[in-house]
């Protein structure tokens, strides 16, 4: 049964309605440590859907790192059960459990006085998989993560560069193809250099993989970026809010996400809408460059612009000219004013299309197809548009779960008074 | 246990040359082969000539001295010399091999989560041990045993448990937890992380304990003819009853070359054993 992703986490939360199948479901989870009243982790609901990258991210000190350790069972939870692929491995032997799951962490702890292909061959070893197989999955698993077989196989962790190594930390937590994997900050202690070219990567490898991944970090960006769902974790790991990227910037639903997402989020929202998805202003004034210029004078005139678009031969935007340069008859249309900076191609994102829009002379951006021809104009209230279209669907989306919920609650409460009868 | 235990001082000719990684994670910086040959083996290259030096040096002043008698009888090497230096050794090594086999299960035993809290104390009396004197030791040990050497192999096993149980349990407190965890992680079980990556990682702290206890050991076996233990012990004494300077030191050169030899040799082993890639 899945149910609206609930604002303080108090009566539970689950996966929204458009998610796939759960591959993890933790029911009720949690962990007190002995000695304490207060627990690290109170009881925690969350479906963690198949093939999908699930982000937990949260303040320092919520528990997320506990709770993703609570998953396979480093951490004993003191309640709730874990469903795995629709079994309850709450008992079963742990140790057997891990083998089936990937566990990446920021340390990376690879086994220093061991070989590259020994560390990735522990699980399959653990599996008791033949040396054969076990050596052609090293080198795929090596190609995979994109080090050269040849030369790192027999290399030892210390010869390795912390980027290196976490890609070996990622190929030996691959190691027996394991269905889901536990990433906790595998990029925390990266430079922001190589941590945006392995997160770039690992993104492509899960395109291809397609692996259930819960992924751990503190670092909002890097979530938005790498999740396909975000759960934003506040104290003891309750959920403030669950859900896709987009709609967690679009619409926060309360302070502690707004404050936690932090300024800009609008901003970052504009990452995941591409310029080709939205209506372009049709009617800005262009003309070629070799028009006639009276005609041009007249068109210009006819618009309520600043600025008109000249174009050359193939339709590709050449300058930005207005009233003055017009003025100036001494020279060719596609000798005046400033040249044509900002392009952006359809498949930019929003984003991007801002960064060209605030560089240019005319306070438009000029979008061009692939061959760099004229297709339209973004300006900023195209994108004030947008965002308000994003925030209005999210909040349609969360009205509408809303009610769903109040609904379901009704029902329940009617068959509880009815069981209560009976 | 809060306190980190200091390992104890490592022997002088090590080979301790591990590449600390770069800060920024690049990859360590390769010294040319050739040098960082000659850097680590320095120390077990010269021992050998010391000793052999050494031997030859202490043959030659036998020869070219003048002897009497006492002197012939005292270091005929059939007689005397051979079964001392056997007895010496065996003490040595039997000692050695019983500290081992008391300490290093100790030292893992007392470096479990669950039995981590034992790991002070026990070492706190350890090492209070160690506050008595070696000679002290034997002496007691011949009250309650009696004569023989295997009352000064047990004193003597008594005496080194120390050092090799401090390092035991540092060499396996000193292991990276994020390396265990990542152990654990991938579902090695507790016995197979302890196999596999703890104790491979603790061998080189574990060892230069092992090599502190038989140089205390291969020393202390010089004393064991008071206990009627044999020894080289034994010629150093009738060097000195005897008032005979070439008796002396042969003995104690003897003694001296044997401590070398035996220090050379557990070099050999722990650069032999060491893992790769440390």
């Amino acid at each position: 049964m899945t149910s609206s992703p609930s604002s303080n986490g108090d009566n539970g939360s689950t996966v929204p309605a458009d998610a796939p199948k759960t591959m993890i479901r933790l029911e009720g989870v949690g962990k007190t440590y002995p000695g304490t009243d207060v627990p690290a982790v109170s009881e925690l609901d969350l479906d963690i859907p198949e093939g999908e990258i699930l982000v937990l991210v949260g303040p320092s000190g919520c528990g997320k790192s506990t709770t993703l350790r609570l998953i396979n069972r480093m951490i004993e939870p003191t309640s709730g059960r874990i469903i795995f692929d629709g079994e309850d491995v709450t008992t079963v032997d742990p140790d057997h459990l891990r083998r089936r799951i990937g566990y990446v962490i920021q340390q990376i702890g690879l086994f220093p006085h061991q070989t590259i292909a020994q560390n990735i061959a522990t699980v399959p070893k653990l599996l008791g998989w033949d040396k054969k197989r076990i050596s052609a999955r090293v080198d795929e698993l090596l190609e995979v993560t994109g080090l050269d077989p040849s030369i790192y196989r027999s290399r030892y962790p210390k010869e390795l560069s912390g980027g290196q190594a976490q890609r070996v930390g990622v190929a030996r937590a691959l190691g027996a193809d394991p269905e889901v994997l536990l990433m906790d900050e595998p990029f925390g202690a990266i430079d922001p250099i190589t941590r945006d070219r392995l997160q770039n990567e690992f993104l492509r490898l899960q395109g291809e993989l397609k692996k259930t991944i819960v992924f751990v970090t503190h670092d909002i960006d890097e979530a938005i970026k790498m999740g396909d769902r975000i759960a934003i974790l506040g104290d003891q790991s309750r959920i403030a809010q669950f859900d896709t990227p987009e709609r967690i910037l679009a619409y926060p639903v309360d302070d502690f996400v707004s404050d936690f997402i932090g300024s800009g989020s609008t901003l970052k929202g504009l990452n995941f809408e591409r310029v080709r998805d939205i209506e372009l202003v049709h009617d800005f004034p262009v003309v070629d460059s070799t028009t006639d210029r009276t005609e041009a004078q007249r068109r210009f005139d006819a618009s309520d612009e600043k600025w008109m678009l000249v174009l050359d031969a193939q339709q590709r935007p050449q300058r930005w000219v207005n009233g003055t340069h017009l003025a100036d008859t001494s020279k060719p249309l596609d000798q005046l004013g400033p040249r044509v900076s900002a392009t952006v191609p359809p498949n930019a994102t929003l984003h991007d299309a801002l960064e060209e829009l605030l560089m240019s002379n005319a306070g438009q951006a000029v979008v061009i197809d692939n061959h760099g021809a004229y297709l339209g104009i973004l300006d900023v209230e195209r994108l004030a548009d947008v965002l308000k279209r994003m925030r209005s669907e999210a909040k349609k989306h969360y009205d509408q779960l809303a009610a769903t919920q109040e609904a379901d609650d009704r029902a329940a409460a009617h068959t509880d008074t009815h069981g209560v009868n009976a | 246990m809060s306190m980190p235990i200091p390992p104890l001082a490592t022997q002088a000719g090590e080979t301790q040359t591990i590449d600390a990684p770069t800060p920024d994670g690049g990859p360590s910086q390769q010294r040319p082969p050739g040098l960082r040959l000659v850097k680590t083996n320095a120390g077990l290259l010269i021992s050998p000539l010391i000793i052999v030096g050494g031997a030859l040096a202490l043959y030659l002043n036998y020869q070219w001295s003048d002897k009497i008698f006492q002197d012939i009888r005292a270091l005929d090497w059939n007689r005397n010399l051979r079964p001392q230096l056997e007895q010496h050794l065996s003490i040595t090594l039997w000692s050695t091999l019983f500290t081992i086999l008391i300490s290093v299960p100790l030292g893992i035993f007392l470096t479990r989560p669950a039995y981590k809290r034992l790991g002070g104390p026990i070492l706190a009396v350890a090492t209070s041990g160690q506050a008595i004197p070696a000679f002290g030791l034997l002496v007691l040990s011949f009250a309650w045993l009696g004569r023989g050497p295997w009352t000064t192999i047990w004193a003597l096993t008594l005496f080194t448990i120390l050092p090799v149980l401090r390092n035991t349990m540092v060499g396996l407190e000193q292991v990276n937890q994020s390396v265990i965890e990542a152990g654990r992680g991938m579902g090695l079980t507790k016995f197979q992380v302890l196999r596999q990556i703890e104790l491979p990682l603790a061998v080189p702290v574990i060892l230069a304990g092992v090599r502190t206890a038989l140089v205390i050991n291969v020393g202390m076996a010089a004393l064991a003819f008071l206990i009627g233990g044999g020894g080289l012990g034994a010629t150093i004494n009738a060097g000195i009853g005897l008032s005979r300077d070439l008796v002396l030191i042969t003995g104690a050169g003897l003694t001296a070359l044997v401590a070398l030899t035996v220090d050379w040799i557990a070099a050999l082993i722990e650069k032999a054993l060491r893992p790769r890639g440390l």
